[in-house]
């Protein structure tokens, strides 16, 4: 696309005067900005990994027993399968981390549609740019209903709940918990929460490109650049997601 | 953007772009010109140092004067001075660890942050790397108005009647995280975290504009390899403050959670008037590794800029190129990469690991390394140098003097060994202060004398500015060298007074001392600012290029909107041709052609002739899109 037409010497590049990254300021700032976030995310993380750690775990505990008799317990820090294992409309049967794969599926689907829309932009057709961001527009909002009814599921907790302080407790909120270790649920709301905030943020951003799309702003403008700087966003916040998802429900 | 870059391209565009005025408020106040932005963090700066300067005032009296009367500021302090049966005015000691830490964060973030690099990366790089302004002027107003709304909740937050943030400007919890631990870890506290919020985002949105900027808007022939080391310096401190920052985010939104809805992520087993809190499983410990990994490049945010203007003036007033330009450059980007892993340093008291504690030693004093390189590049850059002293230069010079004392306290401290018996004394408030608070401010005011005529179109008062550098160069060592005394002895810091101990009652003179020297090294500060106030509607008219410097924004006589009123001038060579062999004028400026000086060309510089036809025809690309 637009590089194509740059008449700038390659061992120039750097000379000034010009950009020599052929990228505009706006993507650059961008992906500036999202290495700044990624430190956001890292920090949590990183808090996250050193605060489970310092737990042990259920096996720690109780040598031998597998893990098929989990329980929760204030003493260890839960086992995912057995917390994230619920599904709407199936309710009563285990189905560990289905829900959350689904969700996840969600996201990165989201990604692509996201993917073809930049593409869509690059050939400048409004039609298909619109179709691919209202797809992923749809994509976004289910991923955030979906972690609205799993938050839901994990406040209200299980039937059964858990004896804490010799009182019987159902679910999580930031003091008390049902599954485990406090901490366990305040990592779980803040994490998740921070993520879902960026991709509400993200939705936000993209219903305004949507918006600005169907309205012939960017083809007046002569680019659908962007679509693409949300693009990196919405990219970014998928990836992020994957390592939510791996260091929440996977390790 | 958009606008300002088509002024590139169309001389016509920009002058006809000139005749409509803008309105008072869009120029002045809610401006997008970077030289405009660069004033008001600058002018703010220099309003919150009055602040944080006259604090440190108020402690200083307390510590060096125990049985001072403090009735008289009663006045101005109110329910913060109580007065006994005997009409004897004492400071209250809460309020006492509240002026210590808003001495603090105002100094670090406000002053040498905002103030600092705020200033002159505004100021300076548009003009020094030949653009007409900041990437995005937008962005670049909505930092100075988060720091400016930022600063107005700080300011607020001085007058609640808990008083402000009193935990130290390190916020430790489980002190900062509870209410009821101090009278400045309720209100005062939140407010600190909200004002550190809106920090963190103007700082944010400045550093991703300085970096793109100094990426895609150079001018024509300004490669990496001749860009002043004062833009080396801004982007590296754009760097740290992009990277390290988020991570304070993260902690101060962990311990809002904290303090207001009752999550344990720094809290674990407390006890509070024999009550024990619901608290647990967190750890106090993991905030002061998040707090640090921000707190130590926080550190170089502050130095970088300094040592950057430091080089830029030592170097024209010198009359001779920097020494080791390359060596300068891969030292910051030493200390930069170095910055963000030694944070554990500050924390080798914090039963860390003694194996940890080693590994973090090492890092530490390899920042030795390249702290070193930079002061003998300083050096050697003086030596034999046809040295010109302006006020400039002289707090130039003491910032190279203070760097290097500060710095070798610095290699002390760094040895966890040695940090058990000098941890929180004044020994380190000495060496903090030294390296990275008189050093830095030095490195802020020479830039304030160097490029006020840039500024406001006038010079300073030279003469003032004598006065003003040797009674602070004086007095902050009178201040900051018997402290180390102190903390050698062991004086803790954050005490409110040490009268109970008789250990200490043989070092209350040397307190004394540095109360009153503090007291002058204040004072001497009314010169400065009297002088810069003076000067910016009185001060004598300006030339173009009143130090004979070689930077591009000397090339531009009083800019206006767009910075140039021409094209923006082609940069040919490095920034420090100064008394170069065989050239007629001992300084040779970036826009001048070797071609035009075939007298003093060095071999490779001959050859470089070839390429200043293809550099003058370099376009920006305006297929790309911003």
């Amino acid at each position: 696309m637009a590089t194509v037409n740059s008449t700038t010497p390659e061992r120039l590049i750097w000379q000034g005067g010009t950009q020599p990254m052929k990228v505009g300021y706006g993507k650059l700032m961008m992906w500036v900005f999202l290495l700044s976030d990624t430190f956001t995310f890292s920090a949590l993380l990183i808090s996250y990994g050193l605060v489970r750690f310092s737990y042990p775990s259920f096996q720690d505990l109780n040598p031998g027993v597998s893990l098929k008799n989990f329980e929760f317990s204030q003493q260890w820090w839960p086992t995912p399968e057995a917390v994230f294992e619920a599904v709407p409309f199936l309710h009563g049967i285990s189905l560990p981390l289905v829900f959350v794969g689904i969700m996840t599926f969600i996201l990165i689907f989201s990604s692509v549609t996201m993917v073809l829309a930049v593409e869509a932009g690059h050939r400048m057709d409004k039609a298909d740019v619109e179709k691919w961001m209202l797809w992923t527009i749809l994509g976004g909002f289910t991923f955030l209903g979906s972690q609205a009814w799993e938050w839901n599921h994990f406040i209200h907790g299980t039937p059964e709940g858990s004896m804490i302080d010799g009182v019987q407790f159902f679910g999580a909120n930031l003091v008390h918990n049902q599954y485990g270790p406090t901490a366990f649920a305040d990592f779980f709301f803040f994490i998740t929460g921070f993520h879902g905030t960026h991709v509400l943020s993200g939705v936000v951003l993209n219903i305004l490109i949507f918006y600005n799309a169907a309205n012939g702003v960017y083809e007046k403008r002569g680019h659908y650049d962007m679509v693409e700087k949300v693009g990196l966003y919405w990219h970014f916040v998928d990836l992020v997601w994957v390592f939510v998802f791996t260091f929440f429900y996977l390790v | 953007m958009a606008a300002v870059t088509a002024h590139v391209a169309d001389v016509h565009a920009h002058e006809e772009h000139e005749h409509h005025e803008l309105s008072f408020v869009r120029k002045y106040i809610f401006s997008e010109d970077h030289k405009t932005i660069a004033k008001q963090y600058l002018i703010s700066g220099i309003i919150w140092a009055v602040i944080g300067g006259l604090m440190s005032v108020v402690f200083r009296l307390q510590l060096g004067f125990p049985n001072l009367d403090m009735a008289w500021l009663k006045p101005i302090l109110g329910q913060w001075v109580s007065i006994s049966a005997e009409g004897v005015g004492k400071l209250d000691p809460n309020f006492y660890l509240a002026l210590v830490t808003m001495h603090g964060t105002i100094m670090v973030f406000f002053v040498l942050t905002a103030g600092l690099s705020g200033t002159f990366s505004n100021f300076l790089i548009p003009l020094q790397i030949g653009a007409r302004d900041m990437a995005s002027g937008f962005i670049n107003m909505l930092s100075y108005w988060f720091f400016f709304l930022s600063s107005m909740v700080m300011f607020v937050s001085i007058f609640v009647e808990t008083g402000p943030a009193g935990g130290g400007w390190v916020v430790y919890p489980p002190l900062s995280a509870l209410a009821d631990a101090n009278p400045g870890s309720g209100i005062g506290m939140t407010l600190w975290l909200v004002a550190m919020a809106l920090f963190i985002v103007s700082s944010l949105l400045g550093g991703i504009n300085y970096v793109t900027t100094v990426i895609n808007l150079r001018t024509r022939g300004m490669s990496f390899d001749k860009l002043p080391l004062t833009i080396w310096a801004f982007t590296f401190t754009a760097i740290l403050g992009i990277l390290a920052f988020p991570v304070l985010f993260s902690a101060a939104l962990l311990l809002i959670f904290d303090r207001s809805f009752g999550t344990s992520f720094f809290l674990s087993e407390i006890y509070v008037n024999g009550q024990a809190l619901p608290n647990q499983g967190g750890s106090p410990i993991l905030f002061q590794h998040l707090f640090w990994f921000l707190g130590h490049p926080e550190v170089y945010i502050i130095i970088l800029p300094a040592l950057g203007i430091t080089s830029e003036v030592i170097a024209t007033n010198s009359r001779k190129p920097i020494f080791g330009y390359k060596a300068m450059i891969f030292s910051m980007a030493g200390i930069m990469f170095l910055a963000f892993i030694v944070w554990a340093h500050h924390m080798f008291v914090t039963g860390m690991n003694p194996f940890l504690g080693s590994v973090f030693m090492l890092l530490t004093l390899i920042i030795a390394v390249p702290s070193a390189v930079k002061a003998f590049n300083y050096i050697t850059t003086l030596w034999r140098g046809n040295i010109v002293f302006t006020p400039a230069m002289l707090f130039a010079i003491g910032l190279v003097s203070f760097f290097v004392s500060g710095g070798l306290t610095g290699i002390i401290l760094g040895n966890s060994a040695l940090d058990i018996q000098l941890h929180d004394t004044y020994f380190v408030v000495a060496h903090f202060h030294i390296v990275m608070g008189a050093a830095a401010i030095f490195g802020m005011l020479a830039g304030v004398y160097h490029w006020f005529p840039k500024m406001f179109g006038r010079m300073m008062n030279a003469k003032m500015g004598y006065a003003h550098f040797w009674l602070t160069f004086i007095s902050s060592y009178l201040v900051f060298f018997p402290m180390h005394y102190i903390g050698i002895a062991g004086f803790p810091r954050r005490y409110y007074q040490w009268s109970g101990f008789a250990t200490f009652d043989s070092y209350a003179d040397l307190n004394a001392f540095i109360t009153v020297a503090a007291i002058i090294s204040v004072a001497a500060q009314a010169i400065f600012i009297s002088n810069f106030v003076y000067s910016i509607f009185k001060g004598k008219k300006a030339p173009a290029n009143p130090w004979n410097s070689n930077t591009l924004e000397w090339t531009t006589d009083n800019p206006g909107h767009g910075n140039w009123p021409g094209e923006i001038p082609t940069v040919y060579r490095w920034p420090y041709d100064y008394s170069k062999p065989n050239s007629a004028v001992d300084f040779i400026p970036q826009n001048i052609p070797y071609s035009s000086t075939p007298e003093s060309n060095l071999p490779h510089e001959n050859e470089m002739i070839a390429d200043e036809k293809e550099i003058e025809k370099l376009e920006f690309d305006r297929s790309i899109p911003d």
